[in-house]
């Protein structure tokens, strides 16, 4: 069986029924234990103070801000050259919850920026980024509200999704070159010694796997209710032709 | 020289026709009949390459077929020549001498489009099929809004210019052309309820 | 397809508002902003760059949504779509007739404006150049973005939320090129990535121009 079948929309039903709770409930575990850890059982920044604890809401929101649009961009490609339904509805399903994350990133910012810079908001290039990531999300979901037919709306938006992506890389470098910024480098990297302290380091990555699977769980389950929608108009569309 | 196969075709993601089958020779014409609804225009969109099937086989010669509705791009700001001569262009064809006076819009030549009533724009839409020089013409309902005289106009043109030359026409339409034309009735090709190949068919 | 241009140009012309109603925006919103800010010279000239980029912009925006609607309207979009014209030429020229009707005026009509905000005398040559180049990218993004809201009929709104985005980096580059030429720094750098904008949307674009086309005509 090739692993294509697992998007078929009756098999998708199936086998994402029991993954559903267990992946609420990790995300659950993660979250908790990630957040206590970090808000009550790490230090305090000698700089920051206990602001730096944002740190455990701010990164991961970022970090799956950006990682739904490349799955959306995935998805989309899939829709185009295989036509997987269930492909097409969960890049649907990706695009508010991508958009909750990007208005978190951007509101924990906010919040860290006003005792470190002394403003809520300032036009940095990350978040500036963040704010166009925000445009685009828009753009993108209000153009599947906008149209009717299911199929066409599937086409137009992977397309915009193709096309958004690569002006989100070029706007990512142009405003690079707009303006350097205030914003610190990246908390994360696969260079260890770029990275933040081993006691932030460790709960932020629970924290992290706890949005990750907090965002496969909510897009599954909004597939599956898409995958539902969908089968009420075809049975709505079989019984007007009866 | 257009041969259909088994052609299934949707509107709305919902099959509508089925199984169709049927050829034309060159210079015969077949119309097509059936009630509102049965998805004559479909077919024809889908016959244009407007649409793609769902299954089944279309041949017809490439860059062949050219198709025709009620919205036959007429711009209001151009003249009735501006208007042909810009579809001879795009075709990279020539505006043939007699095409006004075959459709009886030479009076009417440097009117602008937008001040032609709805007969006379309907005559300019389907002059455009006389200048293009496509073999294969799809039409959608071709007389509405025609009177007596000028539907005679068309079907003389149909049969004397466009099917003495070899070509094919595929007309819908509920009035009588006066075309020594085959006639398809869509009725018994209409999709089962449960016809495959609708978008919502894997949801089922 | 130099019918089709010929054809949208002479429609334009004949049908008024595509130069002049582009035009007219970009001077109230010119004339707007010192209203706004207030009249001081050194105020005005710093923004102006800013200001002349943002209007022109928005003036190019507002005739948008025409460019594939009345096509689509009376049928000649499913008659192109039939014709031996590549779908993916015919956007192309569409973008080509857009910017000639607004673009172009636009760019010629800014430095007089620029006089109005105090433009710095070094930057008239750059924000010339700096349309001359960005103002293409513009009608080429917009031509997609109306190609993908073409079958809509409220659709005009939803146009600006989907290509106001995709204009961040020519809006960005083409600002920053003008104040760079006003601030006497080199603004070349800003001015070749502009370009290569503006040269990678009329390579590109016009496919998924024609291919949402096709979509939207089905």
């Amino acid at each position: 069986m090739s692993m294509w079948e697992y998007a078929n929309p009756k098999l998708f039903m199936g086998w994402t029924r029991p993954v559903l709770p267990w992946s609420f409930a990790l995300a659950a575990v993660c979250l908790v234990v990630g957040l206590i850890w970090g808000f009550f059982f790490t230090p305090d920044d000698f700089r920051q103070g206990s602001t730096v604890k944002i740190i455990y809401l701010h990164v991961p929101a970022a970090l799956m801000a950006i990682n739904a649009w490349i799955m959306m961009l995935v998805a989309s490609l899939i829709w185009v050259v295989r036509r997987h339904h269930v492909s097409a509805l969960a890049a649907r399903a990706a695009a508010p919850v991508g958009i909750i994350f990007t208005l978190i990133a951007l509101f924990t910012g906010g919040v860290w920026g006003q005792p470190m810079w002394g403003t809520y908001w300032a036009w940095d290039p990350r978040l500036t980024s963040f704010l166009i990531l925000f445009l685009f999300y828009l753009g993108y979901i209000a153009l599947w509200e906008a149209i009717e037919d299911p199929d066409t709306a599937a086409d137009l938006t992977s397309v915009l999704c193709m096309v958004g992506s690569v002006f989100a890389i070029l706007s990512r470098y142009a405003v690079l070159f707009w303006n350097q910024g205030l914003h610190q480098g990246a908390s994360l990297s696969l260079d260890k010694e770029e990275n933040v302290a081993d006691v932030f380091w460790f709960p932020l990555l629970v924290c992290i796997a706890g949005f990750v699977l907090l965002f496969i769980a909510l897009v599954l389950m909004r597939t599956r209710t898409e995958i539902r929608a969908r089968r009420i108009r075809a049975l709505e569309a079989r019984a007007r032709r009866a | 020289m257009l041969r259909v196969e088994n052609l299934t075709c949707a509107r709305g993601g919902v099959p509508v026709l089925a199984k169709v089958s049927f050829a034309v020779d060159p210079g015969q014409a077949l119309i097509l009949r059936g009630p509102n609804g049965v998805g004559k225009t479909t077919l024809l969109r889908t016959l244009a390459g407007l649409q793609p099937a769902i299954a089944g086989n279309v041949s017809y010669p490439e860059d062949e077929g050219a198709y025709a509705s009620h919205a036959d791009g007429i711009k209001t700001a151009l003249s009735v020549t501006e208007n042909l001569k810009f579809w001879a262009d795009v075709h990279g064809a020539d505006l043939p001498d007699d095409i006004l006076d075959t459709f009886d819009l030479a009076d009417l030549r440097d009117r602008m489009g937008g001040t032609l009533s709805a007969g006379q724009k309907r005559r300019l839409g389907l002059a455009r099929l006389g200048v293009i020089g496509r073999k294969v013409l799809f039409l959608d309902e071709p007389t509405v809004s025609l009177d007596a005289f000028s539907v005679k106009l068309f079907a003389d043109w149909l049969q004397n210019t466009h099917l003495a030359a070899g070509g094919v026409a595929v007309i819908a339409t509920h009035i009588d052309l006066g075309l020594a034309a085959p006639e398809l009735d869509l009725t018994p090709f209409k999709a089962a309820e449960d016809a495959r190949g609708g978008s919502d068919e894997a949801f089922l | 397809m130099i019918a089709l241009l010929l054809r949208d140009l002479r429609l334009a012309v004949r049908a008024g508002g595509g130069f002049g109603l582009g035009l007219a925006f970009f001077l109230i919103v010119v004339v707007l902003v010192p209203f706004g800010v207030g009249p001081e010279t050194a105020v005005l000239s710093r923004i102006a760059p800013g200001i002349l980029w943002v209007a022109s912009l928005l003036a190019a925006l507002l005739s948008l949504d025409r460019i594939f609607a009345l096509d689509y309207e009376d049928g000649s979009l499913a008659l192109l779509a039939t014709s031996p014209l590549p779908l993916e030429g015919a956007a192309m020229i569409k973008a080509l007739a857009h910017w000639i009707t607004t673009g172009l005026p636009l760019t010629l009509a800014a430095p007089a404006l620029g006089f109005l905000l105090s433009l710095a005398p070094e930057a008239y040559a750059y924000l010339l150049i700096s349309l001359l180049i960005g103002t293409p990218a513009l009608s080429m993004i917009g031509t997609f973005g109306a190609a993908l809201t073409v079958g809509l009929r409220r659709g005009g709104l939803l146009l600006s939320l989907l290509v106001l985005p995709l204009y961040v980096p020519t809006l960005i580059f083409g600002a920053e090129a003008v104040r760079r030429g006003a601030d006497g720094l080199d603004p070349n750098g800003a001015l070749m990535l502009m370009a290569g904008i503006t040269a990678g949307s009329f390579a590109l674009l016009p496919f998924a121009t024609a291919a949402v086309l096709r979509i939207n005509l089905r």
